[in-house]
């Protein structure tokens, strides 16, 4: 049978990088010296499926290293060694190798073989480390893989569990694949056959003792039993030459397994199963599914929490209703029952939002996703600076769109950093400041009005004005002379190119400026503002939309048509005064907005529109908006009303068309139109110079 | 495109299976059109649509069917007839057309919808060849019923190519197919 396994591989890299997100979150939760049984379980299970997952999709150096990894895990889980410090950060720092090795062989970037292996010793000598062995620790040659004793072969105790046959496992197939790692004896036991009338065939009675004469490596057994791991008792015993006797004694199965320490593979009594080990198994698998339920792959696929989905199929059985008792009504319908009519009606409308709203939720997942890497974050970077920081979360459950979270991760990587490195103080400076000596990083998410915001607030030196102006007469992009309020300063730092970090270290100053964080986020449709005080810390604000799909919109006529601004891309509405215009060249209209000069974009002229009635500017409305950076002033007939619009798309059916980003249905159940900003912009380039001459004439 | 290939060939084999076919008629001054019944998704009344700027004349806007946008073709422009007044009796059928890239809706405007004919697949006849006089790249075939003569279109065709409203190279502020009406 050759099944093409690649096919699962985008799902085992996206588990295994979800099983990594779990497993350093964990150990940045746990405290040295403390076990927290779920805690740890938790980490040792994601470990566990990207071993399993890794082995079976033949990555071996993953699953190699990550073996290594379980059996510190694992000691430590049974309380067999104690947890600390050095161990946390050694085990953070594989969890990173481990990203990394996963990112190789998902064939993005390369790999630094040397990184790996450097890794592996530290964590092997954190793994031989007896010191801070508790003195009851049993001998636990067998669970370690590095073990320096050789091995010669392997006493398995291979007990399936009646079920497994039903889920396609064959333990003949088992058998067969250990054959082929080399010599072995096969000892059957027949001592659970039923009576033949008992027999069920589609149970597994038999069970086996099996001596491997092959010192092959555990992963390779491991291996063969990947696919059954839960369905059966297995213990696995390396023989090492000075050992020979104990097969030659021929020990009781069931004593080799009780005395095993708990190795890799779970070697459990059948007869007492250890129920509080198991509910924690339980409880911990269960938080990794809510985790998992939360959590967003880079695909396009979404995995959706039931409950969601419950609701939605609630509120469509309520439709459902109403919609027949609707029809019921007008089926003998008199003037008599119109109130009737009316609440029904209501209870439509009413039935039709909230279905909408649920709909909507199914995109929406919480912010926690993109907010769990920052702990680690901030951990790493403050050891590395010498700063003392701690970082405050709230508002973690936050929902937004799935397309949001997976676009804001970077930018807000790059303001927390910000902070970090330009916000807060050493903490000589800080105590001199009169400050606390631990500085505070906050992150915070919340809804307000239509949209959320995530504001990152430090309580550091803030943004030094003098710095900046300095800064920015340097590079030419202010007069000398020119006069700016503190706002107008700090604005600046958005600039391309403007960065104020004197030196350029590992944090800052690696070409990812400010710019590129605005631009990132006006592509989801939203802003960025900042605040800051002197000494006393800033605050960096971000508004994002509630979904991208919708959108607040400014609706504008010209002529008979109707068209939507983005609400986000408009700056102000204002009237000119005739004597406030100016022509470039005799032909390009522009006009002063305060320091300003902005060019005049005539929607009617690039879009063709007949009728309108502003012919002159006065006339009209000018709309400044803003798109890539670059400003106008679209002069239209009126502003006719705000509304928050859903967008639809007119690829769907015709096709793009320039700048139009999408369309809209008005309350009337009419199409309108909405303006793509940046696309106007290029549109006015291409305007044919006659109709420009025209207007000057 | 393969898959108006598929389509046509589709077609040739019920022509040899002698197997009838429903087709929905419409008019276009006095000539006679028609388009696969299982084609069309909707029959409504002509109602102002939503311009779409710089687009070629024979798109008359995009309407809402029931949240999705649809454009909407005026019939006559497109395969090169007068343009004539809308009227009370002015139509607009919305059909599902099949392209490379999926299934897409579009309006057609047209001057009347008249009957739906079940017609023997076997009677279709290849249009004549006018040459570059006249294009018939939009019709399909010829078929008479009674005494008058119907038009099958070749609906995929009617919309512009994919991914384009075909109006990405025209140029702001005018129509490229101002010369045809």
């Amino acid at each position: 049978m050759t099944i093409d396994i690649s096919q699962f591989h985008q799902v085992f890299f996206e588990e295994s990088f979800e099983g990594l997100e779990i497993m350093e979150s964990g150990l940045l939760n746990m405290d040295p010296g403390e076990v927290d049984a779920e805690e740890i379980n938790a980490i040792f299970r994601a470990a566990h499926s990207i071993k399993g997952g890794s082995a079976t999709f033949g990555f071996n150096d993953i699953a190699a290293f990550t073996h290594i990894m379980e059996t510190l895990l694992d000691e430590m889980r049974d309380g067999r060694r104690q947890v600390t410090d050095k161990a946390l950060e050694v085990l953070l720092r594989s969890v990173d190798v481990l990203r990394e090795m996963l990112t190789a062989s998902n064939g993005s970037g390369g790999l630094d073989e040397g990184l790996v292996k450097g890794q592996l010793q530290e964590l092997e000598a954190v793994l031989n480390d007896r010191s801070d062995e508790p003195a009851s620790g049993s001998d636990s040659d067998a669970g370690a893989v590095s073990t320096a004793r050789e091995v010669i072969g392997w006493h398995l105790v291979f007990r399936p569990l009646p079920r497994m046959m039903q889920t396609g496992n064959d333990p003949l197939r088992i058998l067969r694949e250990l054959a082929s790692l080399g010599d072995m004896e096969v000892e059957g036991d027949i001592s659970l056959l039923p009576v033949f009338a008992q027999f069920d065939p589609e149970e597994c009675y038999l069970s086996w003792n099996i001596h491997l004469k092959a010192g092959v490596d555990r992963l390779q057994i491991d291996e063969v039993f990947d696919w059954v791991e839960d369905e059966c008792d297995l213990a696995v015993i390396p023989l090492y030459a000075d050992a020979r006797e104990l097969i030659a004694a021929g020990e009781p199965a069931k004593d080799i397994i009780a005395d095993l320490p708990s190795t890799m593979t779970v070697a459990e009594e059948p007869n007492r199963p250890d129920r509080r080990k198991n509910s924690d198994r339980r409880k911990a698998d269960r938080r990794v599914e809510q985790r998992r339920a939360s959590a967003a792959p880079a695909s396009s696929s979404i995995r959706v929490d039931i409950t969601k989905i419950d609701a939605l199929i609630n509120m469509v059985g309520e439709l459902v209703i109403t919609q027949s008792m609707l029809s019921m009504l007008s089926g003998n319908f008199h003037m008599g029952q119109v109130d009737r009519l009316r609440d029904g009606l209501a209870q439509l409308e009413r039935h039709t939002r909230e279905m909408q709203e649920s709909v909507m939720q199914i995109r929406m997942l919480p912010i926690s996703f993109t907010f769990s890497r920052f702990p680690r974050l901030v951990h790493d970077l403050s050891t590395q600076m010498g700063k003392k920081i701690e970082l405050r979360m709230s508002g973690e459950n936050t929902e937004v769109d799935k397309t949001v979270i997976e676009k804001i991760g970077d930018p807000l990587v790059h303001l927390v950093r910000n902070s970090l490195d330009h916000g807060i103080e050493m903490p000589d400076q800080r105590v001199a400041a009169g400050k606390p000596e631990t500085g505070v990083v906050e992150l915070n998410a919340f809804h307000n009005g239509g949209s959320i915001v995530i504001e990152i607030r430090d309580d550091g030196k803030g943004l030094d004005s003098d710095r900046i102006r300095r800064k920015a007469i340097e590079k030419g992009l202010i007069e000398e002379s020119a006069k700016m309020s503190d706002q107008q300063l700090h604005e600046l730092i958005f600039q391309p190119g403007f960065s104020t970090a004197d030196k350029v270290n590992d944090l800052s100053g690696r070409g990812v400026g400010m710019d590129v964080v605005r631009r990132n986020i006006n592509e989801l449709g939203g802003n960025i503002e900042i605040e800051s005080e002197s000494g006393r810390g800033s605050a960096i604000i971000i508004r994002l939309p509630l979904t991208l799909a919708i959108l607040d919109g400014q609706i504008i006529s010209v002529g008979d048509e109707i068209y939507i601004v983005p609400l986000i891309s408009i700056i102000e509405s204002l009237q000119v005064r005739p004597d406030g215009i100016n022509l470039v060249a005799g032909r390009g209209e522009v006009f002063k907005l305060r320091d300003e000069y902005l060019p005049v974009v005539r929607l009617h002229e690039v879009f063709g529109i007949e009728g309108n009635r502003a012919q002159d500017l006065k006339d009209g409305l000018l709309v400044v908006v803003e798109g890539d950076g670059r400003r106008c002033g679209i002069l239209v007939d009126d502003l006719i009303g705000q509304q928050q619009v859903v967008i639809k798309s007119l690829e769907a059916n015709y096709g793009r068309v320039e700048g139009v980003s999408g369309a809209t249905i008005l309350g009337d159940g009419s199409v309108a139109l909405i303006l793509d900003i940046p696309g106007i912009m290029r549109l006015t380039n291409q305007l044919p110079e006659l109709q420009l001459v025209k207007r000057t004439a | 495109m393969p898959v108006q290939n598929e389509h046509r060939q589709a077609t040739a084999e019920s022509l040899t299976a002698g197997s009838r076919n429903e087709y929905l008629t419409f008019s276009l001054g006095d000539e006679d059109y028609g388009v696969d019944i299982l084609r069309v998704r909707e029959i409504r009344g002509w109602e102002a649509v939503t311009r779409i700027p710089n687009s070629p004349l024979y798109v008359k806007g995009v309407l809402n069917l029931r949240g999705t946008i649809v454009p909407v073709f005026d019939l006559r422009l497109r395969i090169g007839m007068p343009m004539r007044a809308y009227t009370k009796g002015t139509v607009v059928v919305v059909l599902r057309i099949v392209g490379s890239d999926g299934d897409r809706n579009i309006g057609i405007v047209v001057d009347d919808v008249s009957d739906v004919l079940s017609m023997d697949m076997a009677g279709i006849q290849r249009v004549p060849d006018f040459g570059s006089r006249l294009n018939t790249e939009f019709i399909f075939g010829m078929v008479s019923a009674g005494k008058k003569m119907i038009m099958i279109l070749d609906v995929d065709r009617l919309a512009p190519d994919h991914g384009n409203g075909g109006s990405s190279c025209v140029r702001p502020g005018r129509n490229v197919n101002e010369e045809i009406s």
